[in-house]
């Protein structure tokens, strides 16, 4: 922990950037304003398995300002070098755009048409004529043949099961969800010579960079991808998808700057998915509710030409305690495009599937689901074997059931109504990994007593530019407002991917170092120089504050930054920062952890579901930025409700189709559908999980909000829905 | 979108004219221009009819409501005499799109919407409504919130229209102006059911133009209102809706006027239900056994099924809250 006042952590600030953002003056990816540019527009396959026998351009070809129709029969051969490294690809052959005609999914990408104008590029893609010969596809998870299973196994929980006083045996099936972030995947490409410059939508420039130069067999620093402002991601541009090959490849056919938006429906076809499970859970208990084993057997959908995983087995491994466990994870490959990690990505399916077999249990017990919980709550984390860096689930659940009137529920399901509303309160416990990666920034104090940081980081949403520049003012004794914090670019320090919670653990991590370096030159600087007033002063005894270096103990004696370094003809003081995680065997088990509680009333009659209210208390280490950190719960918790209640990408089994690729039929929650939403974070830091003390708070916040909400539907009907989303027809 | 010429009518026999000529009316175009960047619909010409004189709502002599096709959906919804005449209608239109949409959308055109059924509104799916011929996908494919009622083996999708249900409930009347002059149809012969011609959804002529639509005066006192059953709270078209209107007199049902949305494909009126109403005393067991009648004939799908109790319960809850009995 640093020795300087935290003047700006902790402190409930609005975004930075929020100005730029209410006047329209964020430029997002396809708002950047380059010279000479084109559109292009994908041409998608109309069918879901097969190859392409003919592709007719002329009709496009022949619309003024059209200027290329590119596909397999004309684009050049890519190199398609491996990146297997760089871009924790899920492994198979990723898809290459235009290279062959074979078609793997509904909705792939067959052609692209160039045009001057963006309506007629749009024009010239409806004229494409493509003929296929169709092969029926196969998408429909609970009939395709699954892999060999990922197995984890401790105990004998088989065994175990057979002997234990109590048995739940629960298949559970969650729906395939799509990101939907407001902001669609957009790519500008342009090319100097070889090299290569994109503006794209992108939670990682870094891996964009990394991908395109393998995709094109060029040096890494032949390529710069910049994004500046992302409009949401909730994990969909984690990885750099064929379209931004397209755009790249467009660019470089027609010698000139080539922008590339998605259209909302292809945002459904190609740019991954949270994928749909069909889980089975046994439990086995005394009749205490002590539990014995536990037997998770999964499949999950992928394409047929990668294999996505996510981490789905660790909550079952580590979150309550129990001797037993064998777990089995079966993928099934699909003719579906590849999917991808969304918000609290495997722990978000595996909550929703633990944490509604525990309420299960409880009822079957009679036993309070928060006692339950308790009663199983491990000593440590029985995966493998090591202490909790911190986990203060019990804490959550006292917290969180004096704050929601827990004792005020009644246990037994349909006996509260109100009119035609039967009202029911449920809870969950959540978990999710506190992930961290290496990251490196850079920071630069100005004689001025101004200070500017980079790093190549992202800001989807969560307020990275605000939260970074909360660390770097208090590490370098200078007001918010004198700090400059500036991202999104593959010329800054490199960055690991903005997802899965790490880019405060990181890249905060990171940007404190730089800036503890810097500010301890300048004490070095002033402690050495005769004619500061802090001569001779030990450099620890110093802080600074406001841009003024001064005694701790003896504020009067000191001077500004700006002072110090104009006297020393010094223009600036710079320092690379970096973090890592610490190597060698893991000495803790680190995650951060949640109890949500959630109220629904229930129509029976009409089969209508109302969320109330919702409360999260979140054990996640400390909080940098308390007003982003309620933007994110609030966030995450509707994202929850999304998935709870109304998310469900549909497939049309015949021809591999998306039915409901659009915000009409594809929903999300509205206002309306969004109510009483409360976050409480338990005060504290987790010192062993990275020099600022965070878990990560983006994905957690989501966790436990669908089991929450379909446990409050039991209470309230007594119908136990073990499908999501909960929809009308499960409840009449 | 494919390209188009657009033009502006400042009458109605320009408009008539231009219509005539194969022009595309367009008001608010919230669903025209949707379909036109799906290229689902394909206009040559669109004739702007924004200039026209069809924005106001005037009350007919015998003590019914004129509303001019050219009324947004927010302007009829926020009207004094909508509001007190027939809150089924203001409460269709309050729970319909969003208060954008209702803001640039027209009576006349609310109306004439053509239906969200998705694989319509993919032109690279099989739809016998946008391609004649080429078969129907929702039949067999993902038909949750299709039609189960006035269905046919060539289509099965549903009218979209909140407000057309209660229009159809009150038996409204659609004023047309055409190149051989003025008429009026009824509502329930304006929207037409899709038999083997699922392109053809409206009973207009070319050229046609709807001037008003206007709700007869009904006996009064009258009770009304609308019930929209949806997955989400806002922002969703119906699984099913129930649009009701009961004439109460010396405690006894003299008239009622019952329609239900989201399950036809044309605006479902019940006669049968409002037959079993009429001469009786509001009571429970009154609405449970006319709503009974509310799915006859009803022929669901793989997915929609649930629509066929869903519709009896939502006819039964909406004549409890209208007519006033627990």
């Amino acid at each position: 922990m640093s020795p300087q006042p935290q003047a700006a952590v902790g402190a409930p600030l609005s975004r930075v950037d929020g100005r730029l953002k209410v006047t329209g003056k964020a430029l997002y990816a396809a708002e950047h304003d380059v010279d000479g540019v084109v559109h292009a527009v994908i041409v998608d396959s109309s069918i879901g398995r097969g190859r392409i026998t003919s592709i007719d351009t002329g009709a496009a070809e022949a619309l003024p300002g059209v200027l290329k129709v590119i596909h397999h029969r004309n684009a050049p051969k890519l190199p398609y070098r491996d990146n297997s490294a760089s871009n924790n690809p899920p492994e198979g052959r990723r898809l290459r755009v235009f290279q062959d005609d074979r078609v793997r999914f509904h909705g792939q990408p067959v052609a692209v048409v160039v045009a001057t104008t963006l309506e007629a590029a749009q024009h010239g893609a409806s004229l494409v004529e493509v003929d296929y010969d169709a092969e029926r596809p196969s998408t429909d998870l609970t009939e395709a043949e699954p892999d060999e299973p990922t197995r984890y196994a401790r105990g004998d929980a088989e065994a175990a099961l057979r002997s234990a006083a109590v048995r739940l045996d629960l298949t559970y099936r969650t729906a395939r969800n799509h990101h939907n972030p407001m902001e669609p995947h957009a790519t500008i490409a342009r090319w100097n010579g070889d090299k290569l410059t994109v503006w794209d939508k992108t939670q990682w420039v870094v891996g964009t960079q990394t991908e395109l130069a393998a995709v094109f067999g060029l040096d890494l620093d032949a390529v710069r991808v910049i994004s500046p402002f992302v409009g949401g991601g909730f994990g969909t541009a984690l990885r750099c998808w064929p379209h931004v090959v397209v755009a790249a490849l467009a660019a470089r056919e027609t010698k000139r700057p080539v922008k590339l938006v998605l259209s909302r429906k292809q945002m459904y076809l190609g740019t991954g998915f949270r994928p749909s499970y069909e889980y089975r859970l046994r439990l086995g208990s005394d009749r205490r509710g002590r539990l014995a084993a536990a037997v998770h057997d999964l499949d999950a959908e992928t394409s047929s030409y990668e294999k996505f995983t996510e981490a789905v087995l660790a909550a079952g491994q580590m979150l309550y305690s129990m001797p037993h466990v064998s777990q089995a994870y079966r993928t099934v490959p699909l003719d579906l495009p590849t999917p991808l990690w969304m918000r609290g990505p495997g722990f978000q399916t595996a909550s929703f599937v633990i944490e509604s077999a525990m309420d299960e249990l409880a009822h079957e017990l009679g036993v309070d689901p928060i006692e339950l919980r308790r009663r199983n709550e491990p000593a440590e984390d029985e995966s493998s074997g090591l202490p909790f860096s911190t986990r203060r689930l019990r804490e959550c659940y006292s917290v969180g059931a004096r704050e929601f009137g827990w004792d005020r529920r009644n246990p037994e399901p349909r006996s509260t109504r109100e009119g035609d509303w039967l009202i029911g309160r449920g809870m969950a416990a959540g978990v999710y990994d506190t992930a961290r990666m290496p990251a490196r920034a850079r920071a630069r104090l100005d004689a001025d007593g101004t200070a500017l940081v980079e790093a190549a980081a992202t800001d989807m949403g969560p307020g990275t530019y605000t939260s970074q520049t909360q660390v770097a003012a208090d590490a370098l004794g200078l007001t918010v407002r004198t700090v400059t914090f500036r991202l999104g670019d593959s010329l800054y320090p490199p960055t690991p991917p903005h997802g899965g919670s790490m880019t405060m653990a990181s890249v905060g991590s990171a940007t404190l170092d730089a800036c503890n370096k810097v500010r301890r030159q300048a004490i070095g600087l002033a402690v050495g120089d005769r004619e500061s007033p802090l001569y001779g002063v030990a450099a620890d005894d110093v802080v600074v504050r406001g841009g003024r270096l001064h005694v701790k103990n003896d504020p009067a004696r000191g001077e500004t930054y700006r002072r110090l370094l104009t006297r020393n003809d010094r223009t600036h003081l710079e320092a690379d920062g970096s973090f890592a995680p610490p190597s060698g065997p893991q000495r803790h088990s680190f995650y951060g952890y949640n109890a949500t509680f959630a109220e629904v009333a229930v129509d029976a009659t009409l089969g209508l579901v109302r969320v109330r209210r919702v409360l999260g208390v979140y054990d996640a280490g400390r909080i940098i930025s308390p007003k982003l950190a309620d933007s994110q719960a609030i966030g995450g918790m509707v994202g929850g409700i999304g998935t709870a209640l109304l998310e469900h990408t549909l497939t049309d089994h015949r021809d591999g189709r998306i039915v409901n690729a659009n915000l009409a039929d594809y929903l999300v929650p509205v206002n309306a559908d969004v109510p009483d939403l409360k976050a409480i974070y338990l005060d504290g830091e987790d010192r062993e999980a990275d020099p600022l003390g965070v878990k990560g708070l983006g994905e957690l916040v989501m966790i436990g909000v669908a089991p929450a909400i379909a446990n409050a539907v039991f209470n309230a009907t007594g119908r136990r829905v073990r499908e999501l989303p909960i929809t009308a027809e499960a409840l009449l | 979108m494919h390209p188009f010429s657009y033009t502006r009518v400042s009458d109605t026999r320009e408009a008539v004219d231009a219509g005539r000529r194969g022009g595309r009316y367009i008001a608010g175009g919230t669903t025209l221009v949707d379909l036109m960047r799906e290229t689902v619909e394909r206009p040559e010409t669109l004739v702007d009819i924004t200039g026209l004189p069809l924005g106001e709502i005037t009350a007919t002599e015998r003590g019914g409501l004129r509303i001019g096709a050219l009324v947004t959906m927010s302007e009829a919804a926020a009207h004094a005499k909508v509001r007190t005449l027939y809150p089924v209608v203001s409460e269709a239109l309050e729970l319909s799109a969003s208060a954008q949409l209702r803001n640039m959308a027209t009576i006349g055109g609310n109306i004439m919407q053509r239906t969200r059924c998705t694989y319509f509104r993919d032109v690279t799916a099989d739809c016998n409504k946008r391609d004649p011929g080429s078969g129907c996908a929702a039949l067999h494919g993902v038909n949750r919130t299709h039609a189960i009622l006035g269905t046919s083996g060539a289509c099965v999708a549903t009218h979209p229209s909140d407000v057309a249900v209660a229009f159809a409930a009150l038996e409204a009347r659609v004023h047309l102006l055409g190149p051989d002059g003025t008429r009026r149809v009824p509502f329930s012969d304006f929207l037409l059911r899709p038999g083997s011609t699922p392109q053809r959804e409206q009973a207009l002529l070319k050229g046609e133009l709807i001037t008003a639509v206007e709700i007869p005066a009904l006996p009064r006192p009258l009770r009304s209102g609308y019930l929209k059953v949806r997955d989400r709270q806002s922002y969703e078209f119906a699984l099913t809706s129930a649009a009701v209107a009961l004439h109460i007199r010396g405690g006894v049902i003299r008239e009622a006027r019952v329609a239900a949305g989201g399950v036809g494909t044309v605006p479902w009126k019940l006669p049968a239900v409002e037959r079993h109403l009429v001469g009786e005393r509001p009571s429970g067991a009154l609405w449970s056994a006319a709503a009974a009648k509310a799915s006859d004939g009803a022929r669901p799908l793989q997915h929609n099924r649930f629509k066929v109790e869903l519709l009896k319960r939502t006819v039964e809850r909406q004549l409890r809250v209208v007519g006033g009995t627990k």
